[in-house]
This record gives structure tokens, sequence and C-alpha cells, in this order.
């Protein structure tokens, strides 16, 4: 049986974050996913900010981890080679009544020790953003807020982790934890098994069910659902700071906010849901998106919708992150609740947790090879001409067009099948070239990724899924 | 016999009344010769051209388009399409190559060049 | 950097007439550009037949029609850079493209814009629901099964009622597949009459008008769509909610002319079509660089996209030939009834025959459409029946252009 000396449940970003972490020192560290690929969960579908900190209760755990957070996620994408931008966000108010608001916010920023934040009047905020509605009359200015694609990041943390020895399971759903003799044995609803010492459970909206297995089950996790809806990358200019508005009735409100990748998404709402699969969308939902994002930006064209989607995101009473040793079971670490800031607090829960685990035992040596840099998976596209036809000469699959909508060739294509977390399936090219995410949804490269996949593992079409499990796309062949 | 048919012959459209017994009918509503012509023949004995693909055993992963050289009668397409599939062919194929014969009095030809 | 006279993007029916054409005008250095490793563009997958009866007085299928121009390319000699794409066109015409030998400049004398178009996608029209596998537009699976031979599902819905729509629904039902529906949000079908009696009468395929998809089930893989009716408003009616289970839905519901790199060039653009705004010649307004076919607006026939790219490639060849027509423009505006017109603007020295193509906004019955400059009648033509999906042609003889905008209208008889 495969024996690690650290298993980590979930490989979202906060799990594979971990594994990065752990990736330094001399240990032997297994990555567990139920789904296909890494970053399946709320980490692929959210607002993507990596927030200031003002907005965190003081003294919690999410403002701490947010306020350093911030900066460590910010050098973590730039040595992950992740997209990412400080583009800064608003906090907007809407009269007199909102105002305070704005103030409040701007009070506890101060008291979570966060810098660069600045209270504006509307017309300022209009002479930054010229978008803005009329009826904005105040807001907070963020200035070390920032925007990053969060399942790139996931993929780069846990790629960089495998480079440096961490091992992936996929389509491993945990379904039975015991621990005997000091070792966890951890199988799989699918028959396989692997054992560690030390087990880390970072399984989002399913983390209450593992903390159950494992023998601590004491919290509910209350699946919250966020939608969304992503515009064309001709409506990526409409704003160029992330905009909030002040929490009311009708709960945090909307952000509108540029992506990294130049589309405009807006988003999220809230609402309770079953589990961490209910990731539908409703036509409610999604009107309510574009009655309130057309309050804040009003001149938004919701024509140029290009995708709508719903996030999963995992909270519980209290509302805090659970982040600590079991009380219960030993070398069993909760890593819970990671709603939002969780991205934002990615690096930082990362270094808290390890600390937390060397405090419990773990023993700590660095690799004196760890490389904590992972190469650019978008070098191909930033080259000059000169280059790029040098890569060509040598490899004719990257002067091929495939996804003609955001311009991405075979070889990158090819890249994505063959770099680890390699794409097993066509979401996972997707989200490692962004082929696909374009305006046509992938209505003319699907076919031909398709194939590439088949060629690639030696099997037809007929094994190509978009997502793993039974979500094929050919029935049969002809 | 008491049939309404749409005309297919042109954009226009016109809505076709079939009436009388089998040797003997009369249409009305056509607005032209060629959809009396179209209504009789789609009441006494509807054809059609039949289009599908057929394997290429030679080639990875490719199909050649093909039709029927002539339109069969609408009864047969099951037994035509139950052909079609039983069929492979080797490459090169040229358009218009005739790749069987005899089919409900018709023949099945490649609509494209596999070289 | 290499130079052509006149360099043509996109090698689908458009392109092809477009080179045959300006090539039969005496340009012969005429290239096309085509990202496929064979040019033809779409009319590859569309095997079915009813192509060519206008244009060329026999029926044949998509890959035949595209057959019949590439063999007109190969006669005359014209260049077809296969697998390559087009990253960008320049106002002073600098065509960028990229293929497996690498990256080409070209400097054109003239360019013709013929890229085609694409269908909208789920995520434009924001059902709501799941995201699972088995939604495709209609063309994707098209090219499926009759380009890669595979199935993609056994047991459809088809939302829209767009030709491509039909025509996979006899598609899927000759291979095996059950079609259990085609919805249709408008009251009125948006596909040729012919297609809807072949395509679906032929074999008991229900088309619900005024029906459309509500909601999409499925967690992998698609399970079932619930549809509902929809008022005059497309707003759904409360209580018409029905659920057919089904893994596969294919969505018909419109083309986009594809003109990223028109709008990219700075070419100004109608927003109602789409597509590029063109004088009689398909010149746009950049100087030189001339559109036509799908891309600048979409068509019901190939054949008219053949007959109308002739049209560009003359204006590419005489523009290399005498450069820019002297002449100030007539707008050309589509009132009453009329959606759009091409061309948008004439040129008061136009000579020849000048085409007029427009659509009508409503299906109606016996109506005339007239264009007038002023109280003149340039051209009138009385219709049995006009839909949306048919375009609709008017002629003005040589002689007649005046001064001033011309209007053309549609009056109801």
């Amino acid at each position: 049986m495969e024996r690690y000396d650290v298993l980590i449940a979930g490989a979202g970003v906060t799990g594979g974050m971990i594994a990065r972490e752990l990736s330094r020192y001399n240990l032997s560290v297994c990555l567990l996913e139920k789904e296909n690929d890494v970053a399946c969960g709320a980490t692929k579908a959210n607002s993507g900010i990596i927030h200031g900190g003002h907005d965190p209760v003081p003294g919690t755990l999410k403002a701490r981890l947010n306020a350093i957070g911030n900066p460590m996620l910010f050098e973590a994408c730039r040595q992950l080679n992740v997209p990412h931008r400080r583009n800064e966000s608003m906090v907007c108010a809407f009269g007199p009544d909102e105002e305070p608001a704005v103030d409040r916010l701007y009070q506890r920023g101060l008291e979570n020790g966060i810098e660069g934040l600045e209270v504006i009047t509307g017309d300022m905020a209009r002479q930054l953003e010229p978008a803005l509605s009329t009826q904005i009359t105040k807001a907070l200015l963020i200035k070390n807020s920032g925007i990053v694609c969060p399942y790139s990041l996931t993929i780069a943390a846990v790629g960089n982790a495998m480079d440096n020895g961490v091992t992936l399971k996929r389509n491993f759903e945990i379904n039975k934890i015991e621990k005997t003799d000091g070792l966890f044995t951890v199988c799989s609803a699918n028959g396989e098994t692997v054992q560690g010492e030390y087990l880390i459970n970072c399984a989002g909206c399913a983390a209450d069910k593992i903390a159950a297995m494992a023998g601590d089950g004491f919290y509910t996790i209350n699946p919250r659902a966020g939608e969304y809806m992503l515009m064309d990358k001709s409506e990526g200019g409409r704003v160029s700071r992330t905009i909030f508005q002040t929490p009311g009735k009708e709960g945090k409100g909307i952000l509108v906010t540029p992506t990294v990748h130049g589309n405009l998404l807006t988003g999220p709402t809230a609402q309770a849901v079953d589990s961490g699969d209910s990731t539908f969308t409703s036509a409610q939902q999604l009107e309510k998106i574009q009655r309130l994002a057309a309050k804040s930006v009003p001149g938004v064209n919701f024509r140029q919708v290009i995708t709508s989607f719903s996030g999963v995101r995992s909270s519980v009473d209290g509302g805090d992150f659970i982040i600590r040793m079991s009380d219960k079971v030993e070398k069993f670490a909760h890593v819970a609740a990671i709603d939002s800031p969780g991205l934002t607090c990615c690096v930082s829960i990362a270094v808290y947790v390890v600390d937390m685990l060397a405090q419990a035992g773990l023993k700590l040596t660095e690799k004196e090879n760890w490389n904590g840099t992972r190469e650019d998976p978008l070098a191909f596209s930033k080259m000059d001409m000169d280059q790029k036809n040098k890569v060509i000469a040598e490899n004719p699959a990257y002067g091929k067009i495939v996804c003609r909508c955001e311009t991405i060739t075979e070889g990158e294509i090819m890249e994505s099948l063959t770099r680890q977390p390699v794409a097993l399936d066509l979401d996972g090219v997707k989200r490692r070239t962004r082929s696909g995410m374009g305006r046509c949804q992938g209505g003319f490269c699907s076919p031909y990724i398709m194939k590439l996949i088949a060629q690639h593992t030696g099997t037809d079409m007929t094994a190509v899924t978009k997502n793993g499990g039974s979500s094929y796309i050919a029935v049969h062949k002809l | 016999m008491n049939r309404k048919l749409i005309c297919i012959i042109c954009p226009r459209g016109c809505q076709l009344t079939v009436s009388g017994e089998k040797d003997n009918l009369t249409v009305t509503g056509h607005a032209c010769k060629r959809g009396q012509v179209y209504a009789i023949d789609e009441c006494t004995h509807p054809v059609r051209t039949i289009t599908s693909i057929v394997r290429v055993s030679n080639r990875e992963d490719c199909m050649v388009s093909v039709k029927t050289a002539t339109p069969v009668p609408k009864e047969a397409i099951p037994q035509v399409m139950a052909a079609i599939r039983g069929m492979t062919v080797q490459a090169p194929v040229k358009t218009g190559d005739i790749l069987a014969e005899n089919i409900f009095g018709s023949r099945i030809v490649a609509t494209k060049d596999i070289d | 950097m290499i130079k052509h006279d006149i360099v043509i993007v996109g090698g689908g029916p458009a392109g092809m007439a477009a080179a045959v054409a300006a090539y039969d005008r005496g340009v012969t250095d005429v290239v096309i550009i085509d990202r496929e490793d064979t040019p033809g563009g779409i009319l590859r997958q569309c095997i079915h037949n009813g192509f060519g009866l206008h244009k060329l007085g026999q029926e044949l299928t998509g890959p035949e029609y595209a057959t019949v121009y590439a063999v007109k390319v190969a006669e005359r000699g014209i260049k077809v850079y296969t697998g390559t794409t087009v990253l960008s066109v320049t106002q002073d015409r600098i065509v960028t493209a990229t293929g497996r030998e690498g990256i080409v400049q070209i400097q054109a004398g003239a360019v013709v814009l013929t890229m085609g178009c694409r269908e909208r996608s789920r995520g434009a029209l924001n059902t709501p629901g799941t995201r699972p596998a088995g939604v495709f537009s209609a063309g994707t699976a098209q090219k499926l099964i009759n380009i890669d031979g595979y199935m993609p599902g056994k047991k459809a819905v088809i939302l829209g009622s767009g030709d491509i729509g039909l025509i996979m629904a006899r598609r899927m039902t000759l291979e095996g597949a059950k079609v259990e529906a085609v919805c249709e949000i408008m009251p009125y079908s948006g596909g040729l009459t012919r297609n809807i009696v072949q395509c679906l009468e032929d074999y008991d395929i229900p088309l619900y008008l005024g029906t459309t998809v509500v909601e999409i089930h499925g967690k992998k893989r698609l399970e079932g769509v619930t549809i509902a009716q929809v008022d005059e408003n497309r707003r759904e009616i409360p209580d018409t909610r029905r659920y057919i289970e089904c893994d596969t839905l294919l969505l018909s519901v419109g083309l986009v002319p594809e003109n990223e790199l028109t709008i990219a060039a700075g070419i100004s653009m109608d927003r109602v079509t789409g597509g590029a705004i063109v004088d009689e010649n398909c010149h746009t307004e950049i100087s030189g660089i001339f559109a036509r076919g799908n891309v600048l607006h979409v068509h019901d026939l190939v054949d008219y996209v053949s007959d109308e790219a002739e049209r560009a490639g003359c204006g590419a060849a005489d523009y290399v030939k005498n450069g820019v027509q002297a002449g100030e423009y007539i707008p050309v505006k589509a009132v009453g009834g009329v959606r759009y017109v091409i061309p948008q603007h004439i040129n008061r020295n136009a000579t020849g025959e000048i085409s007029l193509f427009m659509r009508v906004a409503q299906p109606s019955g016996k109506a005339r459409i007239t264009a007038r400059q002023g109280e003149t009648i340039l051209a009138t033509a009385t219709k049995l029946k006009t839909a949306p999906g048919e375009m609709e042609k008017l002629i003005i003889r040589p002689g007649l252009l005046g001064t001033g905008e011309i209007t053309v209208e549609i009056e109801q008889l």
C-alpha cells in the first residue's frame, strides 16, 4: 500500500497551495482529488479577487490571514507565472444611506492594518472610472487589491508541487477513513487505498463529511451558490478596477470586474444550496445580476455575455475559517469553511497550516533543490514574431491555430496534455490554454481538441470527456 | 384521396391539395406546373436523395460523404441507410466514384475527394 | 514581406468565388488563406443536398458544391495557403497569418474578407440550469458526425428551427438517434419550407413553435431539458413547462458573422447585420478592404453567397487596377418593415446594375418591396410571401441613380 507522510484531501486552491508549501521539505505528500482535475470546486468559479483586507471582522482568522496573505499571493503569482494584476478596487455607496458603510469599512480596514485605503467622493470615483453610475456618491478606494485567475493559480501551484515531488491522485473520492497505529488509511469510492501519517482536510463543501469520517465532525458546511455572468472581451475595458457595492438588503451586492484575461465578470449572487455539486444557474438570479451590475456600471452590455456559471462556496455559521488541528483525532488538520477571502488567503493559509503541522510534530527539513518557480504556460503567446517562428520551425504544431477566438495553437494544447498536472479532459485543456473560452465557447475547436486528446492517450473520441466521469461527448463511432 | 401538402419546389411554399383517385389525381393551390408535378409525385411515389457518410478504412478517423446518385423511394430510406452503414471504402476516393450499385434502383456515389 | 495583388481571407464558398472572379477580371496574383487543411469552409460538413440550384443549375451536396469551386481555383493556379490562420489585417493591408510553416506577413494590394460566420453558443442564450456534456451547437454536432464519424448522442432535443437545426434533426435520425422535438421560440420557423417538410415531416419529428428550452438538467452528461411556451414578448407562459428526457441538446439559434479581424482592423460596422458597412462593390470604409459572404450578412442559400462574392472579387480587382472610385456616397436606409439593406451606401458614380439585398423583419403575405430616392422609384418587386429567413433582392437598373438618400421599404398588399 502506498504510504505518505502527509495526505491532503482536496485539490482546490487551498489544498494545492498547501501541497506546494509542503513540497519545500523532505516529505512524501499525496494530494487526493475526487474530480478528474484540480480546481474543480469553488476554486474554478469565484470572483478571482485578491482582496485588500478591509472587509473581514477585525480579530478573526480571516482578517489576519487576508492582511498577510495579500502580498504573499502577489509574490506567489510572480513565482508561478500566474496571470494577475493589481487593478485596485472600490466599494461604492449610492446616496447618503449607504455612505456610512463606506466609512465603517475604511475604519475596519485601518484596524486590520491595511494600507492604501482612501475614501473618495462620487466625482473622484467617476474620474478614475468614467463608466460608474452618476448615483454613486462616495467610495472606498482599495489600492492593494488585485485580480488573479484562480484555476491557473491552482494548476500552477499543484504543478509546481508535483515538480517538487508531490503525488496527485484524481478521481479519488474519499469514502472511508480509518486510523490505526498512528496511520490514516484512506479509501476511495472506486477501491483505491492510501496511507498517511498526517491528514489535512481541504475538501471544500465536503469538508464536514470528511471530518466526520475521520472522527471529528463538529461542524456543518452550508453550501452557498454564487452565480456569475462572463462577458466577451469587447466589454472587458468597461472598468479597470473591481467595483463592489456596499452590503445591503440584497446581500453583499454584485461586483463588476475585469478579469486578467480581459473579459468582464459580474456576480455573485448568494443562495443556500444542497451540496457542492449544485452548480446550476437560474433565470431569477441571472436577472438579478444584470439589474444590480447595471446599478454600478449602467453601460454593461449583457448581449455580450459568453457564459454564465455558478460556484458553490463552503461556509459555516459564525463565518470564520476553521483552521486548526483536531482536538479529537491526532495529526488530523481541519482547513474548512474557506469562503471569501479564501482565494486571497491561499498562501497565508498554506504557511499557517504547515506551521501548525510542525507544532503538531511534523518534522520539516528543507530540500536542497526545491524550486518554487514554474515556467510560464503562456510563454508562447507572449513571444514576438521572430521567437515564435523559431519555435514553429522546431515544432510546427505551434504554427497551427486550433482555437481561433483565443488564438491557441496545437502546440499549446499539446503542452497542456503533457505538463503536470496534465489535462485529461476538454475542460482541463480549456482551463490550461483558454481554448474554448472565447465567444464561440468551443463550437469550432472542441472536436479538434477531442481528437488531440484521443491521439495522445491512444483512445478514440468516445473516451474523451468534458470533465471526467460520465461526461462523455461522443457516444459511439459510426 | 384528399391530401394537403406544402410545395417545396421554390421558396413560395404554395399550399397544395391533392384529391381524386390513384390514376386520376387533381391538384389545386399550385401556382405553377412544377408544383402540380411535385404534388402528384409526392402522392404516388415520393422519392428522396439520401446523403450520409462511409468510413474510409485505410485512413485514420476519416469519413467520406456519399449520396444516392438518384432519388430513392421514400419508404426505402431505412434499408438504404442500413446498406450505407454496412459499407467501408478504401482511399483514394474521387467525387462521383460509384461505391455501391443496385441500391433500390440507385447507386451510392462519393461526394468528396479523399486522397 | 511577401506581396500579392489580392489576399482573400477565408477559403469557403465566398472566398473561392471572389478569388475566381478577381482572377477572371484580370488580376491573376490572387491568394486564398484558409485555416483548414482543405478549402471549402463549412460546406465540407454540409453533406446534404440542395446546393447549387440557383447558381449552378444542378442540385449538389455541400462537398460537391465546394469541389466545383475548388476545381475552378485550381484550374487558375490560384494559391491556397491551407492550415493557415490569419491573425490580423491592418488598414494598410498587411495580412499576418500563421501556419505549420511559420508566421507570414503579406502586403496585399487589396484584401477580401470572407471569414463566414459562427453559431451562437449556449452561453449567449444564457439558458439556466446545469452545464453538462451533451449540449452542442448544431454545427459542432454536424462536424462530429459528418467529418469525424462519431455520434454525439442517442436522444436529442433541438432548440431553434434554423436550417442547420432542421438538417441535423434528419441527420441524427438517419444515424439512429431519436429526435424528440424541435423547439422554436418564434411563432414561425427560421428555416426553409423544404427543410421543414423533408427533415421533420418525413420523420414525424414534432416542431413546437413559440416554445423554448427554459432549463438544462444533468450533472456530468445531459439528462433532460425543460421546455415551455413563450408569449409574443418571448416571456415564458406559466404552467406550460414540460420535461423531456434526452442526452443531447443541439442549438441552432442563429449565426453571427465572424468579424473579429474586421473590428480589429478598425473597419466601420453595421450594428444590425453584424458585418462591415460596404458600398455596391463590397468595399468597406477602409481603402482596399472588401467584405462579402456570411461575414457581411448571414445568407440563407450558398448560391447567393457565391453570387455576391463575385462582386467583391471584381471590386477588389478593379481597385488593384484603377484605385479608388471617385464620387460621393448616397446612403441606403432600411425603413418600415425592412430590417437591413446591403449595401449601406452607393457611390453616386456607380455604373451598371446595382443589387440591393435585404431581409424583412416579420413574415408576411403578399407584399411589395420598393427602393425609392425622393419621389423616384429605383426598383420594386412584388412578393407573394416574405419571411425573415429568406433574403430578398432588388436590382437598380443603370442610369436611374440620382442624388439623395435611398430608402427601401415593404408594404403589405
